[in-house]
């Protein structure tokens, strides 16, 4: 991780949004991945949505593991707190701090390591209780940091550096996390930025657990012939299942689309997820068609990129906890310590 | 007892050890503490004892009770009356039984017992709720209940402090006060018709325990951390700290739901592993909610990794250490001080952990509510670290206080107007004060201030990642500076101090203050006077080192195999090895006054 800190002059006649930022107020610092990593795309990607949203940084809290991936925060939203955690437990400390405050935004980043292997069961788990955040998965197939092992999305008999095969076939996490019940999943990929950002917006205006499987090539160690994780292969065999946009709250949707062709899924806050189908039978909305429609689309070597599935009526964790409106760690002793009348009633009921 | 006896039969009146030997699952549990309650009641001084196995039923389990008019509630390690009520461990209930003591059993099933020192009580238990009881389940049940109330009249009890307790223990649950109350008399009624009562050993009302309660470590430490102001509790299952949670969701139910919504002004989740636990109070206190998690021994093995990054990164953390018996799952349901070492140095790299150790449920409260404040002021994990002899058992302890003008110390927080005025650029690692403690702020407190980006990689003042050698070794070298004010802010040591000179002096912690205390009077009885210091927390602080200094020799008395406070005291304070002479216990049983009067009593023939 570098702390290079980018110059801030400004275009004067850069675009401004609706809190008079510009992107670059959404940078961070100057990043120390390999020129061409994925990863670098998806952080400029989530600049955009930020920037799109009108989100204010210092209401959002960025977690991370271990890797790559896990350096990544430190290359957007410099007014946002970071926390840098261990190798695949960024979902634990993702949902302590979404209990202690549910106002923020909790944009977690990992990688395939961080969350396949290690951190397999923190992710699972955090899916399961419906913790409120965006989790992206930055996915390419290979442990970068400690140069080039495989991970577990790696794909079977795929070569690493020595030539060796991977013998075990990849895990498929946005497939997981359709199981799990997570209650917002799709795969995108770092290049396909028109693809991207209206699914990173929409993840971030989406109450509930939010996971973006996005494959991002590793160009120094998995960006070959044999890697589904490749520049190559990503782009030949992107099978999108939709065109997609988020519309915000207060914007009408302008295209002019054949009724059936689209779908549309509102959001929490009032925004919309509009789905322009290319295959007219998809439905976002359904669970086991799009746990079937990522296999089916597997097994003919394409890879089902878009928004695969949603709920919106899923209870998050916050709510499921029945905890008040009001933040916990805002919370004083007054509203807290029971005080000395009360703990004279518990010690008369224990003698 | 028709034959001619031909041995003293036990007599003592409020001083005695009665051991309720019982087969797990039974339902005997709630009867034997209804026992220990009424004797509490009574007024008289009493320990109860859980000795349980890691199991859900059919193993054999204990319940010792050990009674002291003088107050002395250390482990005994002797039976004077045992209520034997499993065939599977009469050999073992009969040959720990003292000379002249009692053996009741039932008699439903005649057994004939090789001693013949010892008073045989029979009761047919069995057979008389068999014809008192329809249901299974309630023949099983009210058996346990039937020994208490033949018990009631064997020691000469006051009988309406039973009918009190059965209709409290049920009053949500009225149906089933008469069949208790039923229960009850059944065994009374057959030791009134059947049996000489009272046997020799009898319990008289006394006063000892006004303004005393009944209560575990594990349910006042939930408490304190209520009190604490504690909001998130992330918590994994594990014998024996699980009670500690469920004793904060307890009181948090009672007293932590907002009456106009009824929702929760906290929020309790099981994680996964302790792994998670302790990864989601990291979180939670990092976003500046007060949070803890509750574990043993294990748990802290698992813990370690997130414990550096805590210590590292600066994010305060509760962590109650339930210890059991170790190594590895060793006496899960055992008790033992083993995991000393195993907290003060948690996780890899050259790390230090600020430690809190009670002595009795009642400082498990305060060193409870004490943990986060001193967590938030030191920016780093605390331990209250505690056993399961306290941690499960109900002690007798003076009634829990709190003063009400007692404020939680949040510690060097920067909020949104101390940030605004704030000139200088902000930085969470820079020593402002010189004490080792810096300025941290929560995220969302201000727009354009006070962001920064937490690590445990290697950072420099502003919290920016750096490899500099320099910057490193300066920060690793302020963690020590704070680690010296810590010693500053924990609880001082009580020095309990002979009347005599010269005579040597004894280190002990946490649960064994109740043993240690009765063996010091046992040997000044003798002659042998010692001077006490009961350590409550490391970091140490001058108080520790002066004592130790000021005396020629130092017996270190603790509950484990590899005398961990002494190594801590010679590693911290460099403590020669020949003045701290170890003193170890650790057979998983809470450690006994005898066992210490008599190793101090081998080693100190010189000073009688």
């Amino acid at each position: 991780m570098t702390y290079i800190q980018k110059p801030i002059n400004h275009h004067p006649n850069l675009k401004k949004n609706k809190l008079g930022l510009t992107r670059r107020d959404y940078e961070g610092a100057v990043s120390s991945l390999c020129a061409g990593c994925g990863h670098d795309s998806i952080s400029a990607a989530i600049i955009d949505a930020c920037f799109e949203l009108n989100i204010e940084a210092y209401k959002v809290a960025k977690l991370s593991g271990i890797g790559c991936s896990s350096k990544a925060p430190a290359y957007f939203l410099n007014d946002s707190h970071g926390f840098n955690s261990v190798h695949g437990r960024m979902p634990s400390i993702a949902t302590g701090a979404s209990c202690a405050n549910d106002d923020l935004l909790y944009i977690g980043v990992s990688g395939d390591g961080d969350s396949a292997s290690i951190g397999m069961g923190q992710f699972v788990h955090a899916i399961r209780r419906q913790v409120d955040m965006t989790y992206i998965v930055e996915n390419n197939g290979t442990y970068g940091l400690t140069k080039g092992q495989f991970s577990a999305t790696n794909d079977k008999d795929s070569p690493n550096k020595y030539g060796e095969e991977n013998p075990f076939p990849p895990v498929d996490l946005a497939a997981l996390a359709i199981q799990l019940g997570a209650s917002y999943v799709a795969r995108s990929f770092s290049g396909d930025r028109e693809q991207l950002v209206p699914l990173i917006m929409g993840a971030f205006q989406h109450k509930g657990f939010a996971l973006l499987d996005i494959i991002s090539p590793c160009v120094t160690f998995n960006n070959h012939d044999a890697s589904t994780k490749s520049y190559d292969h990503i782009r030949e065999h992107n099978d999108a299942l939709g065109k997609v946009d988020f519309v915000p709250l207060g914007r009408e949707i302008t295209a002019n689309y054949e009724e059936g062709e689209t779908v549309e899924v509102n959001l929490h806050d009032g925004s919309k997820m509009s789905l322009e189908k290319l295959d007219s039978s998809y439905d976002p909305t359904d669970a086991n068609l799009a746990l079937n429609t990522v296999r089916e689309k597997n097994d003919e070597g394409k890879v089902a990129t878009g928004l695969l599935y949603i709920d919106t009526k899923a209870p998050d964790l916050y709510e499921t906890l029945n905890a008040i409106d009001k933040p916990l760690n805002t919370l004083n002793e007054k509203e807290l310590c029971p005080g000395s009348d009360k703990l004279k009633t518990i010690n008369e009921g224990l003698n | 007892m028709e034959k001619l006896q031909t041995f003293d039969s036990l007599v003592s009146k409020n001083d005695f050890v009665i051991k309720f030997a019982n087969v797990n699952g039974s339902g005997s549990a709630s009867a034997n503490q209804m026992f220990a309650k009424a004797v509490f009641r009574m007024g008289i001084p009493v320990s109860p004892k859980n000795i349980f196995p890691s199991n859900i039923q059919g193993l054999p389990t204990w319940f010792e009770i050990r009674i002291n008019k003088n107050g002395y509630l250390g482990s005994k390690g002797s039976v004077d009356l045992s209520v034997a009520m499993n065939p599977q461990s009469y050999n073992q209930d009969v040959e720990e039984l003292n000379s002249g003591g009692y053996l009741l059993y039932d008699s439903s099933w005649k057994r004939n017992f090789y001693r013949d020192d010892i008073n045989v009580i029979e009761i047919p238990l069995t057979s008389l709720c068999v014809e008192s009881f329809t249901n299974a389940k309630q023949r099983a049940l009210f058996k346990n209940i039937a020994y208490v109330g033949a018990l009631s009249v064997l020691l000469d009890m006051e009988y309406e402090i039973f009918e009190e307790l059965v209709s409290e223990q049920f009053a949500s649950k009225k149906n089933l006060i008469e069949p208790n109350l039923k229960a009850l008399n059944i065994g009374r009624d057959y030791v009134l018709n059947n049996l000489p009562y009272p046997i020799g050993l009898t319990l008289e009302r006394m006063d000892k325990n006004d303004g005393k309660i009944l209560i575990s470590g594990n349910e006042a430490a939930g408490l304190g951390a209520v009190y604490g102001g504690a909001t998130i509790c992330a918590w994994y299952p594990i014998t024996p700290s699980t009670s500690l949670a469920e004793g904060f969701e307890k009181y948090a139910k009672k007293f932590r739901v907002d009456e106009k919504t009824g929702k929760n002004l906290y929020a309790s989740v099981q994680a996964e592993d302790e792994l998670s636990a302790i990864g989601m109070a990291i979180g939670a206190n990092w976003n500046g909610a007060r949070s803890f998690t509750a574990t043993s021994g294990p748990g802290i093995s698992l813990m370690s990794e997130f414990l550096g990054l805590a210590y590292f990164a600066e994010v305060p953390v509760v962590v109650f250490d339930v210890q059991r018996g170790g190594p590895s799952t060793g006496m899960p349901t055992k008790t033992q001080q083993s995991d000393i070492l195993a907290c003060a140095y948690a996780s890899h790299g050259d790390t230090k952990h600020v430690m809190l150790l009670p002595e009795d449920p009642k400082e498990c409260f305060e060193f409870s509510a004490m943990a986060f404040d001193l967590a938030d002021r030191l920016q780093t994990p605390v331990f209250v670290v505690t056993d399961l002899d306290m941690g499960m058992n109900d002690w007798v302890v003076d009634e829990l206080e709190w003063d009400d003008s007692r404020k939680f110390d949040r510690g060097k927080v920067l909020d949104f107007d101390a940030l605004e005025k704030m000139e200088e650029k902000f930085g969470r690692y820079h020593d402002v004060d010189g004490d080792g403690i810096c300025y941290r702020t929560y995220p969302g407190a201000h727009p354009s201030k006070g962001a920064y980006f937490t690590r445990g990689t290697s950072h420099d003042e502003y919290a920016r990642y750096s490899e500099d050698g320099e910057i490193n070794a300066t920060n690793l070298r302020r963690l020590v500076q704070k680690f010296k004010t810590a010693s500053e802010l924990v609880p001082d040591p009580e020095i309990i101090l002979s009347d005599k000179k010269n005579c040597s002096g004894v280190i002990y912690y946490g649960s064994t203050s109740a043993a240690m205390i009765e063996a010091r009077d046992m040997l000044k009885e003798e002659g042998i006077e010692l001077d006490l210091m009961r350590v409550k927390a490391f970091p140490f602080n001058l108080d520790v080192w002066d004592f130790i200094e000021k005396h020629d020799y130092v017996y270190v008395v603790e509950q484990n195999r590899d005398s961990q406070m002494r190594t801590l005291l010679m590693a911290e304070g460099g403590i020669s090895a020949e003045k701290l002479r170890s003193l170890v216990w650790f057979n998983g049983q809470p450690i006994e006054a005898n066992f210490i009067a008599k190793k101090i009593r081998e080693r100190e023939p010189e000073k009688i």
